[in-house]
């Protein structure tokens, strides 16, 4: 990880995508959706939450029943303000919701209450990191507006049904500056950003429910080149596509440009199955929004002193948690990314590592730990050990009592029986031997049984190894390999 | 017909404190008037009469025990603009059908916790877009006024014309109306009656079927002044559910009448001097300006220079909110419902078939104003005359307490005058949008009767949230210029024929 982090624009060559006309470069820009963590809907007192029976969580307003009116709700204000403190971008202290005007069964009010000129969170920027290198993406504002309805078309032959659940659920929509230069680096960008929603808990990231989706403006060009017509790949969301959206997004308009062809401007979606990128509608039949404040509300405007409030309780995000760890617990920057990267992960580091060798933590967290639930699909949350228990561990490899070898043994007893680490060390006998006569027993035993591979070893000092093996063999792994070590090298005089 | 009809809100109070009546005689009295005049004037277009007995009951109730509340056993008429609790709200539009709402508006809710009766709801133009009450699904109202000698059926006003013809005609004590652009101040103009459009932000919007609304406002239309002071003081007050509610006291405007106007500061706009008001406007007005000399106030004349850009911006204004609004009404989820062959289809036929022609020219108009490219032209240059007419204001406050001006440019209309000219229909409002415009309180009160014998109006305009003021100096100008009734009662002649006449109207129907 280099310190210096460049600012977006300048790309590796090892980005550019390689076209029958020379090298191509991909410029990307993300409209992020967030779905505010809220108890409420942005403008009613109806619950957020998931997977209710359809519309039980609507309210008149929901609804838009003639003469309902929006009132704000200000702990989505507070939330985006948050997020736009994370995001180290400028907090708008006055700013305007307005209606964005067009007909759609699931948009009760025939109009989405968005914010359009004057957005709550102006400029600021996301420091990701590609394949070791750290690089800024601008942020170019966040906005507040409602969510929609979703209509559902399999439950009857002649008509569509219309789930008012999610109308009125609070959005941000953070919309990135075409900063980024590739998938990984799109993949990275969205990665982050969902990271630092999760650290400030301004947005739960779930992409599998819809609480986090992108639109992904992709555009190629030459390299040095001005913007190409850019393409808008619409609610792309998991991580995965989003790579693969790009890729086949470029690589489409790099071939039409090849072919003699120009690109139009337009939004399309991408289907994961095909593997391909799709026209939904054109430039022409984009929508005429009729974009104008919304009468009902009055402009939303609150002081420094409330965004000052809100800076000081914000929780510690995951650029400062990184560079603390390396810092206070002396690790590599890639271990330290590793480890933030969910909060809780850090959490759960933390309180192994407290008062620990750090290093020595991080390596059984993340290697033994991190592998082990990786591998059975589970998240920290439910790891059947808990900090304290591999705390334990560490403790005991320290003070010398077991090895390391050892220790993966005690790790398999305390994931599935668990147990006090100690106290199964004690009555499993898997306590390291130290006592030098014990070892000297075995070192002169099978010293004595292989008198070839000690005149081997006089010539070859390296053969000690094969020696070691040996006597941690005969010991059941419990002799100390440090004390084997200098034994072994007097007896065999090396 | 009786009597009791013919006394005010505050009369009708103090004989019901008094016991000379109860609450039940007094709103059967009124029950029975609509009986015998609505099929002649249409003010209601939905009389609740088993509403307005339960409601009744509980009054006398509580008047018995001495428990009344400000306006215990008063039968008013509410515009059916007004949502209301399980009773069918149109906004007399075919589009909403026979929407019947689960929730009462704040002014409703305010009105009946203050222990009035309703006895239904009352016409008004669709969705309150009109100033004769001739663009109703249910059909126009009828002013209970005549010209002299004739029997032409005048209009009451809009958008509160059934509000206005109720009032006048003895239909209900007073009524709850809305003012967009003028619909309460024109039609109490028209008919006699004194309406305020209190400062915006004074009464709640919440549960009123929404025009415009950074315009719309919820007032009353009474009888007299002090029933205007009593009316507005139960209506209004915060509400949390209007983020556009005022969260200010709301002071005691009966109590405040009678203190006079010694020393009052009344401007007059030369702006409103327009060309072709007629004369007797231009009379009224003078002789408005005399008396409130008269009763010790100064005359001031002042200028208000963007007067003359408020109509147009207000007509810029206005539809663009309304074409947003009524987006709503589109058949999915409740009121009306054309199927076409698909969702597109079947939201034209709805809109196309729910809609009168007027609610259809304000949508397009709205539409074309905010459309990409237009927007700038129409809607942001009409937002910065709105600006400068309230910076108008601001000046004129610094040398004036109220600015006195006539409510319309002419007397009251016959049916069909002006409906095919829709300019003509719009330059009603050429007194009272400015007041929209500005956000401020205005007011209407009679002062006189055109040479045809038909009644006409003078407005007063306040500052912000001053409408003690307001009632005060139109108490002088009611002292001055005495109160203004039907003589004969005409249009109750039907009363037997209107009997069996039912008494819930089908949007549409005749």
């Amino acid at each position: 990880m280099q310190e210096t982090a460049k600012s977006g624009g300048k790309s590796k060559s090892a980005n550019l995508i390689a076209g029958a006309t020379g090298d191509w470069e991909v410029v990307i820009g993300m409209e992020v959706h967030a779905q505010v963590a809220s108890n409420s809907k942005l403008f009613s007192g109806s619950s957020t939450a998931f997977g209710a029976e359809p519309n039980s969580h609507v309210s008149l307003v929901d609804a838009a029943m003639p003469g309902m009116l929006p009132v704000i709700n200000e702990e989505c204000i507070a939330q985006a303000v948050r997020t736009g403190l994370g995001l180290k971008a400028a907090v708008n202290l006055k700013s305007v919701f307005d209606r964005k005007n067009y007909f759609y069964p699931d948009l009760p009010q025939g109009y989405q209450i968005s914010q359009y000129k004057q957005p709550i969170i102006g400029e600021g920027e996301i420091e990701i990191d590609v394949d070791g290198e750290a690089k800024r993406v601008g942020i170019e504002r966040l906005h507040l507006e409602q969510d929609a309805g979703k209509s559902i078309h399999d439950q009857h032959p002649d008509y569509s049904f219309v789930d008012l659940n999610r109308s009125g659920v609070a959005l941000m929509e953070i919309v990135s500056k075409p900063d980024l230069r590739s998938s990984k680096e799109a993949q990275a960008y969205v990665t982050k950003l969902r990271t630092i929603l999760r650290y400030l808990g301004t947005c739960d990231g779930d992409m599998e429910k819809g609480n986090l989706r992108a639109d992904v403006n992709v555009s190629v060009r030459k390299p040095g080149d001005k913007l190409g017509t850019r393409c808008e790949i619409k609610n792309v969301n998991s991580i995965r596509f989003i790579g693969q959206a790009v890729e086949v997004e470029a690589r489409r308009q790099i071939d039409i440009i090849e072919d003699g062809g120009t690109i139009d401007q337009e939004t399309r979606l991408f289907d994961a199955a095909k593997g391909e990128t799709r026209s939904m509608r054109s430039k022409e039949e984009a929508h005429d929004y009729r974009y104008f404040p919304d009468p009902d509300l009055l402009p939303l405007e609150f002081t420094q002193a409330y965004v000052d409030d809100l800076k000081q309780h914000l929780p510690e995000l995951p650029d400062e948690k990184r560079a603390r760890f390396v810092k206070d617990y002396s690790l590599s920057a890639y271990d330290a990314t590793v480890l933030v990267a969910e909060r809780e992960n850090a959490n759960y580091f933390e309180a192994v590592a407290k008062g620990r060798d750090g290093k020595l933590a991080a390596n059984w967290v993340i290697n033994e730990l991190f592998g082990r639930l990786n591998k059975e699909g589970r998240d920290i949350e439910h790891s059947p050990l808990s900090a304290k228990q591999l705390g334990g561990l560490v403790d005991l490899i320290s003070a010398g009592t077991i090895s390391g070898k050892i220790a993966k043994d005690l790790f398999e007893i305390l994931w599935t029986e668990g147990g006090d680490p100690a106290e199964i060390v004690e009555s499993r006998g898997m306590k390291q031997v130290t006592d030098t006569g014990a070892i000297e027993k075995a070192v002169d035993e099978i010293i004595a049984a292989n008198p070839d591979k000690v005149e081997q070893a006089k010539a070859k000092p390296s053969m000690l190894g094969w020696f070691v093996g040996q006597v941690m063999k005969s010991t059941g792994g419990k002799a100390n390999p440090a004390a084997v070590n200098e034994i072994l090298k007097q007896k065999l005089g090396l | 017909m009786s009597e009791l009809t013919r006394l005010t809100l505050a009369e009708a109070r103090d004989g019901l404190k008094a016991k000379t009546f109860s609450a039940t005689e007094l709103t059967k009295a009124h029950l029975e008037t609509i009986e015998a005049s609505n099929e002649a004037l249409n003010a209601y277009v939905l009389v609740t009469p088993e509403h307005a007995l339960a409601q009744a009951k509980e009054a006398d109730a509580r008047l018995a025990k001495g428990e009344a509340r400000p306006l215990e056993g008063l039968p008013l008429g509410n515009k059916d603009l007004f949502c209301t609790d399980g009773i069918r709200t149109t906004a007399c539009s075919k589009i909403l059908d026979d929407f019947k709402p689960t929730y009462e508006s704040t002014v409703g809710a305010n009105l009946w916790s203050a222990g009035a009766v309703m006895l239904g709801k009352l016409n008004n133009d669709e969705f309150a877009m009109g100033s004769s009450n001739e663009t109703s699904a249910f059909g126009p109202v009828v002013s209970p006024w005549r010209r002299n000698g004739k029997t032409d059926k005048l209009v009451p006003g809009g958008s509160s014309g059934g509000s206005s013809a109720a009032v006048a005609a003895g239909l209900c004590l007073a009524a709850t109306a809305t003012d967009t652009g003028g619909s309460i101040r024109q039609p109490a103009a028209l008919t006699g009656t004194v309406g305020i459009k209190p400062t915006y932000g004074r009464c709640s919007r919440w549960g009123i079927v929404a025009f415009a609304s950074s315009l719309d406002q919820a007032g009353p239309i009474a009888k007299t002044v002090r029933d205007a002071a009593i009316m507005l003081g139960a209506m209004a007050g915060h509400d949390p559910k209007d983020t556009t509610s005022v969260n200010a006291p709301v002071p005691d405007y009966e109590a405040a009448l009678g203190k006079g106007i010694k020393g009052l500061r009344v401007g007059v706009p030369k702006e409103y001097r327009v060309e072709g008001m007629s004369k007797e406007i231009d009379d009224l007005w003078t002789k408005g300006i005399e008396w409130l000399k008269a009763a010790g106030a100064t005359i001031h004349e002042i200028s208000l220079p963007h007067t003359k850009y408020a109509l147009p911006a207000y007509y810029i204004v206005a539809p663009a909110e309304a074409s947003s609004n009524l987006a709503r009404y589109d058949g999915v989820r409740y009121g009306l419902r054309v199927p076409g062959k698909d969702v597109i289809d079947t939201y034209e036929n709805t809109r196309a078939a729910g809609f009168g022609k007027e609610v259809r020219r304000r949508i397009l108009i709205g539409t074309y104003v905010l459309s990409a490219g237009y927007y700038d032209a129409y809607y942001l240059k009409a937002q910065k005359v709105r600006t400068l007419i309230k910076r108008d204001f601001d000046e004129a406050w610094s040398k004036v307490d109220v600015v006195l001006t006539p409510t319309t440019p002419s007397p009251a209309f016959a049916f069909g005058e002006k409906t095919g000219d829709p300019l003509a229909m719009y330059l009603e409002d050429i007194f009272t949008v400015t007041v929209n415009m500005a956000g401020l309180p205005g007011l209407s009160v009679p002062a006189g009767l055109s040479s045809e014998g038909t009644p006409l109006g003078l407005q007063l305009i306040g500052k912000p949230f001053d409408e003690t003021t307001l009632f005060q100096t139109a108490q002088a100008i009611e002292d001055a210029a005495g109160r203004f009734t039907v003589g004969e009662r005409w249009w109750a002649g039907d009363a037997k024929k209107a009997a069996a006449a039912p008494a819930k109207k089908k949007p549409g129907g005749k």
